[in-house]
Order: C-alpha cells, then structure tokens, then sequence
C-alpha cells in the first residue's frame, strides 16, 4: 500500500511520448529520410515496371528486325534506341527487370533465411557447435565472391535456377558471419541473461529476445547484398552462365551489346545503367533502413 | 491492494512463497559453502593452472531467512561474480550452494525450481531489458515460462507494475527507451518478483541511479521486502546505502572474505584493517574535517595470481612478516562477527595479535 | 552571481549562459541562463544530478560542444578572453594552455596505441615549441608531480597497461602539461573504487593548493564536492539554484531543492527500517521547462507565485543566493516581487 501511496518517480519526462511500437518509429524515421525515400521510389518504379511489362513496354522485347538495328537513343520509332538485332531498347530493359530482379532478390532472401539460422544457432550455442559452423563458412570466405559463384555456376552449368543456387551458396556465409556477431552480442546481454534466471529454455530465449534483436541488423545487411547479387548475376549471364538469349536480362544485354560499343555506346551502356541505378537504390535504402532501426537510449 | 494479492496467492502455479518453506526458520535460506570460480588461465600439462583470474576463490556465507545480507567491495573482490554463481548464470569451479535445506542441482531442487526461488535485478537497468519487449511482456515472460497463461500472466504483470509504483495503464505497454533509469529498475524489480522467489539478489541494482531516485528505489526495496517476506543479498559498492540495507554484511578483498557480521559492527566498529580503510575513505560529508590522509595507496591488486597469505598484506599499514606467509582464516571473533586477519587471531604470530595460547596457557 | 573573490577580475566568467541542443526533434534547453564566476585559485563544485545541464556547462566553458548541434547563448569570458568569440586556431592554443579538462574515463585523453608519456611530451613541444628532450623531461616532472611510482618507467607505458587509479592520474599530468591556468574536472572520480577515490581528491586538491589552479568540480556526489569544494554551486534543470560557500551549503541549504538532495542521503539515517526521504516526482522534460521555478512540481512548500517567472537570486546568508521566493526579498525590489506575485495569484 505503501508502495502505491508513492508518487510513480519520472512519469513527465515521459508522459507526451505513449508507447507506441518499435516498427512504427522506424517506418517514422525512414519517412523523415529524403535519400531512402527517392531509393525506395526508383525501386518500387522499376519492380512495378517489371510486374506490369507486357502493359507498360511500348513494343514486344522479341521482336527483331533486320533494317532497324542499333538506332540511337531519342530515335522516333525506339525512345532508347534498338540493340544489335533491332530489338526495342526500353521494352527489353523493362522486360529484363523481371529477371534480373529475381536474380537479384531471390538468392539473398534463400541466403538470408538460412545464412539467419546457421548463424543464430552458432552464436546462441558457442562451444564446438559454433567453431564447426563458422570454420565451415572460412573455407567459403577464403575464396572471392566472383569466383566462387563462377566456380559453382561452372559446376552445377549454365541456367537460371543454378545461378541462384550458386549464388545462395555464395550468399550464405557472408550471412551467417553476421548473424553470428550480432547473436553473440545479444547472448551476452544482461536482458538475455535475465530470462536465462528466470527458468526458460534455449529456443524459447531465442525466440523471445534473440530474434527480434537481431533480425533488424541481419535483414539490413542482407539488403545491401542484393545489389551485389544482381551484379554477380548479370556477371554469370554475361559469361553465359546464367540465363540465355533470346532471354532480355540486363548482364546478358550487356553482353550481347558490347560489340556495339564503338557505333552505338549510349544503347550499350542502357543495360549498365539500369544495374547500377537499381543497386545503388538498394544500397541507399538499406544504410536509411538501418539508421532507421537505431533505437535511441 | 488486498484483491490484488489474494488474487496472487490463489494462482496454482505459484503457491503462497510462506508455504513454500522448508527447513524451517532455523534453516539458512541460502548457505554456500567453499564456492570457487576462476577465469581462463592457460591449464599447464602439468599441474596448476597459470595466469587465470581468481574472481572467487573459497567463499563461504549463509543468509537467513527474511534478513539483507550486504556484500561490498571494491572492482576485483568478486561480489558480483558471487552473484552470478549464487544465481547459478555461471558455473562454479567448486563448492555447494544449499537452499533452504536443498542442495541445489540435487534431485529433490533442480535449477528449474531453484530459478523460481531466486531472482536477481542488475546494475544495468538499459542492458537488462530487451528493448523490443513492451513492458508488460518482460514482466510477464518469467511466469508465462514456467506455464502461467497469457491473461494470467499479463495480469501479474499489471499487478506488480502498480506495485513498483507504476500505473499499469501508461506504462504496460511502453518500451524501455520509453522509460527513465529509475523506472526501468522499478520494471527489472517487478520482473524478478514475477515468478514470487523467496531470494532476490540485488547486484549494484541502485548504483547507477541519481541520488533522490536511488532514495525512492531504496525505500521501494524495502516496502516489498516487508509485504512478499523477502530475503535480499544486497552487493553495493556505496556503504552507506548498504548501512541503510543490510542486516549484516560481508566485506570481500580478492575473491576472499575479509570480515562478516552485523552491520553495525562492521560499519561502525570493523575488526579487518581493510574494511577500516574502507570506511575511512568514504568522502567526509563534514566541511570542517575533510580527509587528510588516503586510507591506502594505489589500487586495488589485480585479481590474477593474488599475493599470497593475506591478500591485503601489500597494502595493509599494520602488516607484519607473517602475513605474507600465512593466509588467516575466517575465523569468529565475538559470536557472529567473524574476521580473516591474523590480528585478531591469538597465537598467529601477528606482534599486534594477542599472545598465543601456550603463553597464556 | 555575485563573484566571491574578493580583488581582482574573476578568471572565469559566465554571463546568462544558455546551451541549447537542435536535432531532429524539438531543441533541448540544456543550459538555461547560468552566471558562473571563479576566481583565481578557486575551487567551484558544480553539483547535479543527470540532466541538470553541469557538464553541459563545463564544456560550453571550452567550446568542446559540437557547433551544428548545440547553440551557446550569453557570454563565456575567460581570463579575460570571449571564448564565444575566439577562432579555430585560437581555440586551440585556448584548450590546453588557459584551460585544460580531465574526464570521467581517461580514454577520452589518451590514444590508446601511442605511449602516455610520449602523449603528453607531444602536447608540451605543440603548445610551447619546446624540444623533445624538454617535453620528455617535463613528462617526467608531471608523473612525479601527480605520484605515479617508479615514473620513469611507467612513462613508457601504453594506456590499457595502466590501472584505472593510475590513468587518472596519468590524465591529470597530461592536463597540467602546459600549465593551465584553469582546471576543468567533469566528474574524474565517479568511476573508480573508493579507496582510489579519496587518493585523486586528495591529490587534485593538493596540486590546486600548490599551483594555485582554478577548477570548477563537476560532480553529482555531494560527498566528492564537500571534500574538494570552496564553493558549491547545486544545478537543476540547466540553472544555477543555490551557490555559496561549501560550509553554508551543506550546513544551511537555502533551496529546497538542495535541502531534498541532503535529506535523501542513506547516510543521514541512523534507525533500521525507517524511510528515506524522497523528493517526489522527476526533473522537467528539457524541452518544455516550465516558466517559473522548474523544482516548483515537486517541491513541498510551492505557492502560487513560484509558477510565474524564474525565481531571482536572494541572499540566504553573505555571498550564499539561492533562487527561491520561501527567502526574504532583498529590500530594493521586494515590492516589484510581491506585485509581480499577487499579479500570477
């Protein structure tokens, strides 16, 4: 009763700030960010785009034509000009979204989830469960990323679905390395050390007050992968170890145009351009992404 | 308030804590006996180890049922680590922690039920809450654990948050960015009392607050003490706060105990050379006689490989050739007070020591 | 703030200081009108709790606050200069040689990969374009000054093989290297062990006796300010409530504030089981202080009038102010006061 007839200490400080969720002050703060919010525009403009193609793209991506190849950009009949088979520019750039999205997203997400789970495990556990996992993912580091995926994509041969694959593989141990860290991190804290006082067991820790703490950081990570991704996978196309023509995906424009370079070089670098403005997008938005998620003491 | 608590004590899961009583009130709540800990160090392939911190290395202490007992002392002494062996976080190199008549570990109190008896609230009161928990979810996860359901739990949790102080309707679903660093601690003492222990262990748990806040945590501590009958094992660095506490009090000198007894007579008339150190260097609240002299120089020894005998003797003014070869024991000087200094031991060769028995024999 | 010293011009001199922090939400009044003065040889505590604005102050003092964010208001004159005014490169030459600061962790001084010696010879041959063989010595000169055993070697240490009783000291000879003329302490002994504790007060009050320093103390453990303190000024909420002589201080608060700060102490209660006093409540929110005295929510003996303007400084006893109405208005202006008063009720 005592305890009651006490004024609750500190209660103005707070008092004009109601709980409100985490997740909507992090979407708040990513409102109040210019950057993320241009990156986040280009992004849902170019994956909408894709979705939408057949709708959106003024011509088929297919259709060749003998006489009308490697128009410039601004031509009349093709707004960015035609490739080296007299194709459409913008159709097959929209078109080849599709792909290179996929191959961009896909392997990052796969790598995500299990990159998440090996990493979480190894560093709740620690011991020799955590030395097998992270000296497995050495072996992985100790090679470079564009090898790796080629050396795979080599391995399992030429196609889309073993690309992802390769880069999955590829994607896995970066991960898992950070997975790692911020699980051990957390494991040590004094809230986690708390719970493990109050009687419960590993897997309800983990889910309770690990997960939530460190799938932020992980996630972000992970979306600064995908512009990698899409860079490695239009490397695979460009080596043609990814998908094949007729297929539009901009690493294979680019390599189908680059004997264009010298007559055509505006048309040759479309499919450049197209990868490095969606990847920096992605980099932009993951770094608001994460200063975003920074909870303030 | 008497709604609330009869609702409590009529949850299944949670009998009554006074009925929970075993050994009786003659039983030590908690009795430890020889905990030792020590940290890393390289194992040679033959014999000791080297190099390894000896955080605690032969501690002994009980508390009674329904008393504070006061543990102090500087960074290196061991409390805290005390603290997390007592609390089973880490694992003790050796010794037996026995409550309430049980060994724990032991077939008839295994860690699940241990961890129901005893709680703890850390110094940090950020690190110890999981900032994407609401409030009420943090309170309400120890019992939901043990198999409280959801309403139920939640509203312990509201119950207990009213308890602390804090009015359930603004701040159950709060986050604890949300909060300030006396509240949070009100939130870390609710949580332990969730699961109703009968031990709660309070680790530096008022140290980092501002002083008119600690004052209001304090008198907190003491108000539910007295209304869940609580034992507390209360670790501070600040004596005054533990004279304030504590019904006895253990001073802890490199992983060791240097004197244990009433707090009374340990802050007001201590035995241990350190402990009068210790006191003396507290800051004089009096103008007009400030501190003249530091009580010791220099720091604390590093707790990896300690001085041998008396860990104290290389900062002790009264230290003697026998100190450095013979380590004293823990031994009683009147009824519960007891001292690990050779100086008040008779016959243990300290000029400054009675005689021995044989002479006066 | 009416100066203490009884001639000359105060070394230190602050004049309605105001530290406001811009950022993403609304600006935070940190500092909010402070008149601060030292004198030559003074030693100041500025005592508070977190978020009364005394560090805040303390490094206004230095311009150590970063310039996008925090606004300083007022003046800040020392020894003579306005250090509002000063440049970047008279900056400085300011820090270091007028004014040098020591810190809670000594971290914050010392680069963790060069050797502490080296560091403060280096800070000697910038400041005074002395020759390394002459900075080196005058390192030496200051870990025998602040008792550092066996100096010689220990200069020769890296800041991690220090202890924590050590590396205070080490940072307090790397502050007095080119003998400053004012010493800035925010908080140094807060987080060592009480027997090192009473060794650096010990030790700071000894080099302020001897060198003839100025410092301004802060620290939110009046048992720290009663041990090194003249003169005790108690913050709340980024204004100076109470300051006079450390004696007047703590024997006769003046400001209820205080008076709570005192009474909360466990040590003042001597029967088990009694209850510590408390001081209700909790500090205003920075970015919405109140108009009037900011203490008036929690305080027990607020009236009316304490909620219409900031309280003047009265005087409670010769040179102790303390801004609070319970104290006799001084007799030039009391009348305006009590209009003032019967105005708000």
């Amino acid at each position: 009763m005592t305890v009651l007839a006490e004024p609750a200490a500190e209660t103005v400080r707070t008092a004009s700030r109601l709980g409100r969720g985490y997740w909507a002050g992090v979407v708040r703060r990513l409102a109040r960010d210019p950057v993320a919010l241009v990156a986040a525009a280009i992004i849902l403009t170019i994956v909408l785009a894709a979705i939408f193609a057949p709708w959106v793209a003024p011509a088929d991506p297919y259709k060749s034509s003998m006489i009308r190849r490697l128009k410039p950009v601004g031509d009349a009949v093709y707004l960015l000009g035609s490739d080296e088979l007299g194709r459409d520019m913008l159709s097959r750039l929209i078109y080849g979204g599709r792909l290179s999205l996929v191959m961009g997203v896909l392997p990052v997400f796969f790598a995500f989830v299990v990159g998440s789970m090996l990493g979480i495990m190894a560093g709740y556990a620690g011991g020799w469960l955590n030395t097998l996992v992270m000296r497995t993912v050495d072996v992985f580091y100790a090679f470079p990323s564009v090898l790796l995926a080629i050396a795979l994509s080599g391995t399992l041969g030429a196609g889309i679905l073993n690309a992802i694959v390769a880069l999955t593989i590829v994607f896995v141990p970066q991960v898992t390395r950070v997975a790692e860290s911020v699980t051990t991190q957390i494991r040590n804290r004094d809230y986690v050390e708390a719970a493990r006082v109050s009687g419960a067991r590993a897997p309800t820790i983990v889910r309770v007050h690990v997960l939530g703490n460190v799938l932020g950081p992980i996630f972000v990570y992970s979306t600064s992968l995908i512009s990698v991704s899409m860079i490695l996978a239009s490397g695979l196309s460009f080596l043609g170890l990814g998908s094949k023509p007729p297929e539009p995906e901009w690493g294979l424009m680019l390599n189908t145009l680059r004997t264009a370079i010298y007559t055509q070089p505006m048309v040759a670098a479309l499919p450049g351009v197209m990868i490095f403005i969606t990847s920096i997008s992605f980099n932009l938005l993951s770094d608001g992404l994460r200063s975003a998620m920074e909870v303030k003491a | 308030m008497t709604v609330l608590a009869h609702d409590l004590a009529h949850d299944p899961a949670f009998p009554d804590p006074t009925l929970r009583d075993r050994g009786g009130p003659a039983q030590p709540l908690l009795s430890v006996t020889g905990l030792v800990k020590h940290f890393g160090g390289k194992r040679r392939w033959r014999g000791e180890t080297k190099g390894a911190v000896r955080a605690v290395d032969g501690v002994d202490f009980a508390i009674a049922k329904g008393e504070t007992l006061g543990i102090v002392g500087e960074s290196g002494c061991g409390k805290s680590t005390t603290a997390r062996l007592v609390m089973q976080i880490i694992p003790p190199d050796a010794g037996e922690i026995v409550f309430d008549g049980e060994e724990v570990g032991s077939r008839a109190l295994d860690l699940t039920a241990y961890r129901r008896e005893v709680q703890m609230v850390f110094q940090d009161s950020y690190a110890s809450l999981n900032p994407r928990l609401t409030v009420e979810d943090t309170i309400a996860f120890g019992p939901r654990v043990h198999g409280t359901p959801r309403r139920e739990a939640t509203g312990r949790a509201h119950d207990l948050l009213a308890r602390v102080g804090l009015e359930p309707g603004r701040f159950a679903g709060r986050y604890p960015h949300e909060l300030s660093g006396g509240q949070r601690q009100r939130i870390n003492i609710a949580r332990a009392l969730a699961l109703q222990p009968r031990l709660v262990i309070l680790d530096e748990a008022v140290s980092a607050l501002d002083k008119s806040v600690e004052a209001q945590v304090l008198n907190l501590l003491l108000d539910l003490k007295a209304e869940f009958g609580l034992t507390y094992m209360f670790i501070s660095h600040d004596l005054n706060v533990v004279r304030f506490m504590a019904d006895r009090v253990m001073v802890m000198y490199l992983g060791k105990v240097a004197e244990v007894g009433p707090s009374d007579v340990i802050l007001n008339n201590p035995s241990h050379p350190y402990t009068a150190a210790l006191l003396a260097s507290m800051p004089s609240m009096d103008p007009d006689n400030r501190t003249e002299e530091a009580p010791l120089y220099g720091d604390p020894p590093n707790p990896i490989d300690p001085p041998p005998g008396c860990r104290f003797h290389t900062r002790c003014r009264f230290t003697s050739a026998i100190c450095a070869n013979r380590e004293p024991p823990l031994a009683a000087v009147a009824g519960p007070h007891a001292v690990a200094c050779l100086m008040t031991q008779p016959g243990s060769g300290h000029p400054q020591a009675a005689a021995s028995r044989e002479v006066a024999a | 703030m009416s100066s203490l010293s009884p001639a000359g011009a105060p070394l230190v001199e602050t004049k309605n200081l105001t530290v406001d922090f811009v950022g993403t939400g609304k600006p935070v009044r940190a500092v909010a009108g402070v008149d601060l003065t030292l004198a030559p040889g003074e030693v100041v505590a500025l005592l508070g709790e977190s978020g009364s604005g005394k560090s805040v102050t303390l490094r206004a003092l230095m311009r150590l606050l970063p310039e996008k964010r925090a606004k300083i208001g007022g003046s800040i004159r020392v020894d003579g200069r306005d250090v509002t005014a000063l440049s970047r490169r008279e900056l400085s030459a300011f820090r270091g040689s007028t004014v040098a600061m020591i810190f809670q962790e000594p971290g914050l001084a010392f680069d963790p990969v060069y050797r502490v010696g080296d560091q403060i010879a280096e800070a000697v041959v910038r400041h005074e374009r002395v020759s390394r063989a002459a900075g080196r010595a005058r390192a030496l000169a200051l870990f025998e000054r602040v008792r550092i055993p066996s100096p010689e070697q220990r200069l020769d240490n890296y800041p991690h093989e220090m202890s924590g009783g050590m590396r205070q000291r080490a940072m307090i000879a790397l502050a007095l290297a080119c003998r400053p003329k004012v010493l800035l302490a925010d908080e140094p002994t807060t987080a060592l062990d009480a027997t090192v504790q009473i060794q650096i007060l010990l030790l700071l009050r000894e080099l302020q006796r001897e060198l003839g320093l100025a410092v301004i103390f802060v620290t939110h453990d009046i048992g720290v300010a009663t041990e090194v303190a003249d003169r005790i000024a108690v913050m709340y909420a980024g204004r100076i409530v109470e300051s006079g002589a450390c004696r007047d201080v703590i024997r006769a608060p003046a400001h209820p504030y205080t008076r709570g700060l005192l009474a909360s102490r466990a040590d003042h209660v001597f029967t088990k089981g009694t209850r510590l006093e408390t001081i209700p409540g909790a500090p205003p929110d920075l970015t919405a202080l109140p108009p009037g005295c900011a203490f008036a929510p929690r305080c027990a003996q607020a009236r009316p009038a304490c909620n219409a303007g900031v309280p003047e400084e009265r005087t409670a006893s010769p040179h102790h102010v303390a801004r609070c109405l319970l104290l006799p208005a001084p007799a030039e202006d009391g009348a305006c006061h009590r209009a003032d008063a019967t105005a708000a009720a």
